[in-house]
Parts: C-alpha cells; sequence; structure tokens
C-alpha cells in the first residue's frame, strides 16, 4: 500500500509500464504543443494584452483625460451629465477608472486602432467589456496602453470586476461603437 | 555518480542508490528546490520586471 | 492543552503510545491528540465558511439576493478567509502529523511546539474572522491594496501563517526523528512523499505570505505610507494560489490513502508517483501567474513562462496521478476477482462507502472540472476572456472544494474510527453524503464557470446594476445560470452540512470502535489487508478500462482548449 515504505528498496530501477510510458509521452507532447500555442498567438494572434505600461500620478493620468474629453466631447450622455467622447482614430484615448464610474464615455469607430490607456485614480478596478468579453486589470499609479480595434458596432458596457468597495456594483460605463 | 547507499540490503551486500531516488529521498534537498524555484522564476524575476516599468512622460 | 510529559528535542524519549488493531500502525498519544485537535477546529470553520457560502450563493442567486451589499462583500471576504484558508489549513495540519508521526511510526517531533502551533493558528484565525465581522475589512480575501483593511484583520492572518509555519516545521522534525530512530526502512511511503510535496509547498507559500502581509499590516497602522498595488498583488499570490497548491498536493495524497486503505490499492510505480509529486515540488508553485496575466507592465516571457508551470511540467504531474490513481484501483480489484470486461473493476467498486465514492468523485470532478478549466483560464491570452468574471470561482471551487474538500471529507471517514476510535453514526445517510455534496458542488461549478464564460463578474452584488447611471444587461442564460448555482449551492450546503453533523456526532456520541465492532465491519477490508502485506509497484499489470477512462479526459481537454482559442479569436483584436 501506498502508506508503507516500498519493499524493493531500489525502487527507482523498476521498469516503468508501457500504458503509463505511453500516457506520459502523450501529456508531456500535450503540455509542448500548449506552450506552444502561447508563443505561436504572439505572433499569429490578433488578441494579445499589450505589455506597454508606465508608472504615472493619478492627477497627471486625470489631466490627460480631460484634456482629451475638452476637445473631443460630442454630446452628453442622456441627463447624466456624463460627457461622449469621439477621439480621432488612431489617438491616444484615456479611461479614467475610479469610485465608482468609468470616465467618460467612448465612441469609437469600427475597425479603428486606438491606444487606449487605463489607469485608476483609487483602488484596483477591472475593465470588463461585454458582451464581447475582454477582462483587464486596472491599478492605480501604472498606465497600461493597449491597442484596441473594435470590429463590431453597437453599445458595449464596461462593467468593473475588481471588488471596489460598497458601491462596486454601480461602477458601469459604456462604449459606443459606430460606423465611420 | 551513485554512491555506496546507506542502507545496505540484509545480505550487508553494499547497492548504489541511483540519484534520483537518494534526491527523492531527501526531504531538505527537496525542500530547497521547491523553494528556490519559485522564489527566482516567479518572484524575483516577476519584482524585476514590476521595477523595470518606466515612468510616464 | 495538555503536554502530559516533558521531553528534550532529540533525546530517546519514552512516549505513550498504542497499536492500531486495523492497520498495526503505531499511533503516539501526543500525535492522536494534535490530529484530533486540528482536524476538529477544521470541521467548525467549514461549518462556518460553508454557512457564509450559501449565503453568498443565495445573494447572487438574482430571484433570490437574500443580503444587502455591505452585508454580501462582508459575507464573502469571511466565506473566502474560513474555507478557503482556515478549514483547509488546519486540516492539512492534521494530515501533516498523520502522513509523518502516524505513518511512520514514530512519535511526533516537539509537541509542544504543535501545541503552539495550533494556538497561534486558532487565535491568528479567530482575530481575522472577528475583523472581518467587525465590518471595517471587507477587502475580500485577497484584500487588493490600496483598499485597506483594519490591522487586526492582517494580524490575524500573520499570527495564522506562522502557526502554520511551525506546523510545518513538526513535520519535518518528525521526518527526522523517524529517520534516526530507524522507524521506517529505506524510502518514505509514498502518501508521505505526497505530504512531503504539501509541507515544502505550504513553506514557499507562508514565506510569500509573511513577506507581503508584514509590511502591508505595517501600513495598516501607519508606519509604511504606500504599497505598490501591483508588487503585493505578485507576492500575495505566491501565498493565495501557492496555497491551493498545497491543497493539490494534499488531496492527491489523500486519494493515494484511500485508494490503498479501502482497496489495497498499490501504486502503479513508485518512481512514477513520485517524479509526479517532484514535478509539482518543482513547478506547481509557478502558476501564481495566472493571477497576473491581466496585469500591466509585466512581460510576455514572464506570463508564458510561469503561467505554464514551465512548460506544463505540473500539468504533466497530474496528469500522471490522473492515470496512476484510477489505474491502481482497477489493478488491484482486477485482483480482488473483477475482471470481467473493461468496466466491471469500476462498477463493483465499494460505492456504498464514502471513504470510497468520496474520493472518486474528487478525482473525477477534479480533473475534468478543475484540472481542464485550470489550464484554460491560465493560458495567458485566453486569460482575456475569463480574469475575473464567475469562471474564476467555478474553476477553483471546482478544485478546492469538489477536489480537496471532497477528498478531505472522504478521508475523515477513515479517520473518524481509526483515530477517533468511534463508530461512524448515520452509516445510511453517511453514504449519500459524498453525492449530495460531490454534485451540489459540481453544479455550481459548472454554473459559475458558464455565467463567467457569459462575461458575469465575480465578487459582486447586483449583476443586474440597477442603481448604476447607465445600463447594461447580461443574457438571459447568465441569470439561469445564477439560478441554478443557487440551486446546487443550496444542495452542496445539505451535504456539508449532513457531514458536520455525522463527524460531530460521530465524534461525540459514536459508540467507541471495540475489538467487536472491529471485527464485525473493519475500516480496512480484510481483501486490502492481504494485499497489503506486500508492498511495492504494481507489476504492469492490463488496465483498459483506466486507458477508456484517460482517454475520454484527454479528448475533452483537447476540444475544449480548442474552443476556447476559437471564442478568443472573436473578440476585438488586441495588441
Amino acid at each position: 500500500m501506498a502508506v508503507q515504505s516500498p519493499e524493493n528498496k531500489l525502487w527507482w530501477n523498476e521498469p516503468i509500464g508501457r500504458a503509463e510510458m505511453a500516457w506520459i509521452t502523450i501529456a508531456f507532447l500535450w503540455g509542448l504543443i500548449m506552450f506552444g500555442a502561447m508563443i505561436y498567438w504572439h505572433i499569429e494572434g490578433e488578441q494579445n494584452l499589450s505589455n506597454e505600461a508606465y508608472r504615472i500620478k493619478p492627477e497627471v493620468f486625470a489631466a490627460k483625460a480631460e484634456d482629451m474629453v475638452a476637445k473631443y466631447t460630442v454630446r452628453d450622455e442622456g441627463d447624466t451629465g456624463i460627457p461622449v467622447v469621439h477621439p480621432p482614430p488612431g489617438s491616444d484615448v484615456y479611461l479614467i477608472s475610479r469610485l465608482w464610474e468609468w470616465w467618460p464615455i467612448l465612441e469609437l469607430e469600427k475597425d479603428q486602432s486606438y491606444r487606449l490607456h487605463l489607469s485608476s485614480m483609487d483602488w484596483q478596478h477591472g475593465f470588463s467589456l461585454q458582451p464581447t468579453n475582454i477582462n483587464i486589470q486596472v491599478h492605480p499609479n501604472y498606465d497600461l496602453v493597449l491597442t484596441m480595434t473594435p470590429n463590431e458596432t453597437g453599445e458595449f458596457g464596461i462593467v468593473c470586476n475588481e471588488f471596489c468597495g460598497v458601491g462596486h456594483h454601480t461602477m458601469l460605463g459604456k462604449i459606443y461603437v459606430v460606423d465611420k | 555518480m551513485a554512491e555506496e547507499a546507506q542502507g545496505a540490503p540484509a545480505g550487508g551486500r553494499p547497492v548504489r542508490v541511483p540519484v534520483m531516488q537518494r534526491l527523492l529521498d531527501n526531504p531538505f534537498l527537496l525542500l530547497f528546490l521547491g523553494v528556490v524555484v519559485p522564489t527566482v522564476f516567479y518572484l524575483i524575476w516577476g519584482i524585476v520586471e514590476v521595477a523595470n516599468i518606466p515612468i510616464a512622460q | 492543552m495538555a503536554v502530559e510529559t516533558a521531553e528534550g528535542v532529540g533525546a530517546l524519549v519514552e512516549e505513550k503510545y498504542r497499536t492500531c488493531p486495523e492497520t498495526g500502525l503505531r499511533v503516539y498519544a501526543q500525535a492522536e491528540t494534535l490530529i484530533k485537535a486540528n482536524a476538529v477546529v477544521a470541521i467548525v470553520f467549514l461549518a462556518v465558511g460553508g454557512f457564509f457560502g450559501l449565503l453568498v450563493a443565495l445573494t447572487r442567486w438574482p430571484a433570490v439576493h437574500i443580503l444587502p451589499a455591505e452585508w454580501f462583500y462582508l459575507v464573502l471576504t469571511a466565506h473566502g478567509a474560513a474555507v478557503l484558508l482556515f478549514w483547509i489549513i488546519f486540516f492539512e495540519i492534521a494530515i501533516l502529523y498523520f502522513a509523518s508521526a502516524v505513518l511512520l511510526n514514530c512519535r511526533l517531533a516537539t509537541p509542544r511546539f504543535a501545541w503552539l502551533a495550533f494556538a497561534l493558528m486558532v487565535l491568528g484565525a479567530l482575530v481575522a474572522t472577528v475583523a472581518v465581522l467587525q465590518g471595517e475589512s471587507s477587502v475580500m480575501f485577497t484584500s487588493y491594496v490600496p483598499m485597506k483593511a483594519a490591522p487586526h484583520f492582517y494580524l490575524g492572518l500573520i499570527l495564522f501563517a506562522v502557526g502554520a509555519l511551525i506546523g510545518c516545521f513538526v513535520f519535518f522534525g518528525t521526518l527526522v526523528i523517524a529517520k534516526e530512530e530507524a522507524t521506517y526502512e529505506g524510502s518514505i511511503p509514498l502518501v508521505t512523499f505526497g505530504a512531503l510535496t504539501a509541507a515544502i509547498i505550504a513553506i514557499f507559500t507562508i514565506a510569500s505570505g509573511a513577506i507581503i502581509l508584514i509590511p502591508t499590516f505595517l501600513w495598516s497602522i501607519g508606519y509604511i505610507s504606500e504599497i505598490d498595488s501591483l508588487t503585493y498583488k505578485l507576492v500575495w499570490w505566491g501565498m493565495g494560489h501557492s496555497s491551493q497548491q498545497i491543497n493539490v498536493s494534499a488531496h492527491v495524497a489523500v486519494w493515494y490513502l484511500i485508494a490503498a486503505l479501502v482497496l489495497g490499492a498499490k501504486p502503479l510505480s513508485e518512481k512514477v508517483s513520485r517524479t509526479a509529486f517532484l514535478l509539482y515540488i518543482l513547478f506547481l508553485q509557478l502558476a501564481c501567474a495566472h493571477h497576473m496575466l491581466a496585469e500591466p507592465g509585466i512581460s510576455a516571457e514572464w506570463k508564458v513562462f510561469n503561467t505554464s508551470y514551465a512548460m506544463y511540467l505540473a500539468v504533466l504531474g497530474s496528469m500522471i496521478h490522473g492515470m496512476s490513481i484510477p489505474g491502481a484501483i482497477e489493478s488491484a480489484q482486477r485482483r480482488h476477482g473483477f475482471n470481467r470486461g473493461m468496466f466491471e473493476w469500476l462498477r463493483k467498486a465499494p460505492w456504498g462507502n464514502p471513504a470510497f465514492a468520496g474520493m472518486f468523485l474528487s478525482l473525477i470532478m477534479f480533473g475534468f472540472l478543475g484540472g481542464i478549466s485550470g489550464v484554460v483560464l491560465g493560458t495567458e491570452q485566453i486569460n482575456l476572456l475569463m480574469h475575473n468574471t464567475l469562471y474564476v470561482p467555478g474553476h477553483f471551487h471546482a478544485t478546492v472544494v469538489a477536489g480537496t474538500t471532497l477528498a478531505f471529507m472522504a478521508v475523515t471517514y477513515l479517520v473518524v474510527p481509526l483515530i477517533f476510535r468511534k463508530e461512524i453514526i448515520w452509516k445510511g445517510l453517511a453514504k449519500w453524503q459524498p453525492y449530495l455534496f460531490g454534485i451540489g458542488v459540481a453544479g455550481t461549478s459548472l454554473f459559475m464557470m458558464g455565467a463567467g464564460t457569459l462575461g458575469v463578474s465575480r465578487r459582486h452584488w447586483d449583476m443586474g446594476f440597477t442603481d448604476a447611471p447607465v445600463s447594461f444587461d447580461y443574457p438571459g442564460t447568465a441569470y439561469l445560470m445564477m439560478g441554478l448555482n443557487g440551486v446546487f449551492a443550496v444542495l452542496a450546503t445539505i451535504g456539508g452540512l449532513l457531514y458536520v453533523l455525522i463527524v460531530v456526532g460521530s465524534v461525540f456520541f459514536g459508540k467507541p470502535r471495540t475489538a467487536e465492532a472491529i471485527a464485525a465491519s473493519p475500516t480496512i477490508p480484510a481483501g486490502a489487508a492481504k494485499v497489503a502485506a506486500s508492498y511495492g509497484s504494481e507489476e504492469h499489470p492490463k488496465l483498459p478500462g483506466t486507458l477508456v477512462l484517460v482517454t475520454i479526459f484527454f479528448v475533452s481537454f483537447v476540444l475544449y482548449y480548442f474552443i476556447n482559442w476559437k471564442f478568443l479569436s472573436e473578440v476585438w483584436p488586441l495588441s
């Protein structure tokens, strides 16, 4: 039994059964395939999280976002007072997360790329773009920069999916994607 | 590679214990490896990654 | 807390022991009492934490939504701490003492320190639980900075961790004593080797916890001005994820233990099984990186290497155990004469013995639900689809609850007669307990994973966002899944409650295991004991049933893996 010391003191020298050896080989090769798949996706795949990031003070990030909002606001969202911003394709887009909102609301063009900046003003938040289902952690003091290319039009929700206090469930933002 | 075993079988004839078995029979060597590997690859390498994030312009 | 005899470290001291009438093992009084104490406290925390878990599931059931938001987050924090940390680690310390002192026929090293460990763990667990219940520490189990808990929340966790660390050292000390006093010959038993794997991982886990929680405690009382949120997360997961790897190692050891005691199963190959544990020791802990895949600024090289446990070598370890344990069972059963066809060995397995049933369900659910989902979730790019969604708790309920907790429940049905020396009460109900709990947990895991695949956030009070300034609706299917999650959570709660009642009832009110009782219903069936008389690796039996099982597993794994790449290829391009 596995609860006693092996009777054969030199158990390392025992041969391995054929079926077991076959399974070990298959499992090992499968591991290599899965390892290779991640590398392959970095070369050929279109969905890779950028590792471009900078340390940034919250007030510096906020100033950049406010600057963008001042330049490119097209309307307010209903009577919420939240600006809807339509930045030019290819530009730097700043999305502030703070207790408990995503600010501002973005209007992007389909099949255009944007350099999206994510940072938090206070605690950690979770950028969860729905229903397309892209989920990225947002930290205070760090600016994560990713190039994002919306490939469908419509209204998308940004859920906060990192717990951020009692108002967490009210933290909901929006991205509109429109045709050019 | 393999050296004389500490525990000879009943007949007193010395046997060679394979290196891998001696590793697996040595809890403190395993402890050392089990702490060093994740400390180097996960913790230290990870902290270097975080420390190397540049400051925004 | 009675420390009966004074004793010197390293000296040969006569201590009280008994010889187990069922296994012939020598059981020292000190070790036995410590195993009992740790197991009892573990079960208390399971009961408390399980109750909190029910409240969480009922709140996330949209039609029930039982708790207000503040309470939901408080209870969720308490649920995580009570079951993920306290239940499991108390039980693991009991397993470490069992696998060292009892299986090696040895006295426990420094029982005084073992009691100190116990006292610190109890104190720490109570302090942290009180801190959470006071309401100022609803920071979730992960307590990500810069969100701040009350200082005694961190202090409680630190005390608990120090206690657990001392427990690990007692385990290592016992290994040393057993070797010096030659209480066993040759190599330690495989189960002890699995426990050693758990103890090694525990030491890395606790060290990481200390590195991060001590400064965080100092920060909470104002001695340190800032803790970097990214570094905190990196080091915290060195504890948070590794502690789940302790569980994996411990419950795999428990699978081998139960297969051995109930069926007399021998490992197919000592060499292969121990090498698989070695792969755990070396690489399992790298998977802490699973929690860092969606973080800013960390290179793809680091992510790919660590998240894959260095080219999936720890997954290889798990897949080896996943074959060698059912293989050992098949081989033992065939030796007992269940030779007809592919699956007679499995059909005629002791499904009415809750120790075996719990163990086998744990094995299957850990592999199919927890293992496959864990690898998929931990694939660097696929993680983007699932990070912080309910897929994550779905996955780890399959590993930690259906896997570890169910395995620990199963082994309790052996611990009660062998260590507490009491009859199990309500034997009829006990037969059903693993199924109720197992099916309940499998359901919650699956439905949480389903809701997570649809994007539903974890740790979230209101999936309808009724108070938000703008609106967003998850699909109706997601609501259905959260309702079903609630239903299965109720089922799991019934199974869990039954377990607590049966164990507590047996320990306090069960009939003692007299010689007649042992003869009438042996914990270790006669067939198993006979086989166990000579011990070593199985000699390459034919295992057609096991080969079919692992083939089904492998095909499911490959299909599900590639389906998720397909899902990923459809989302917005990112770079």
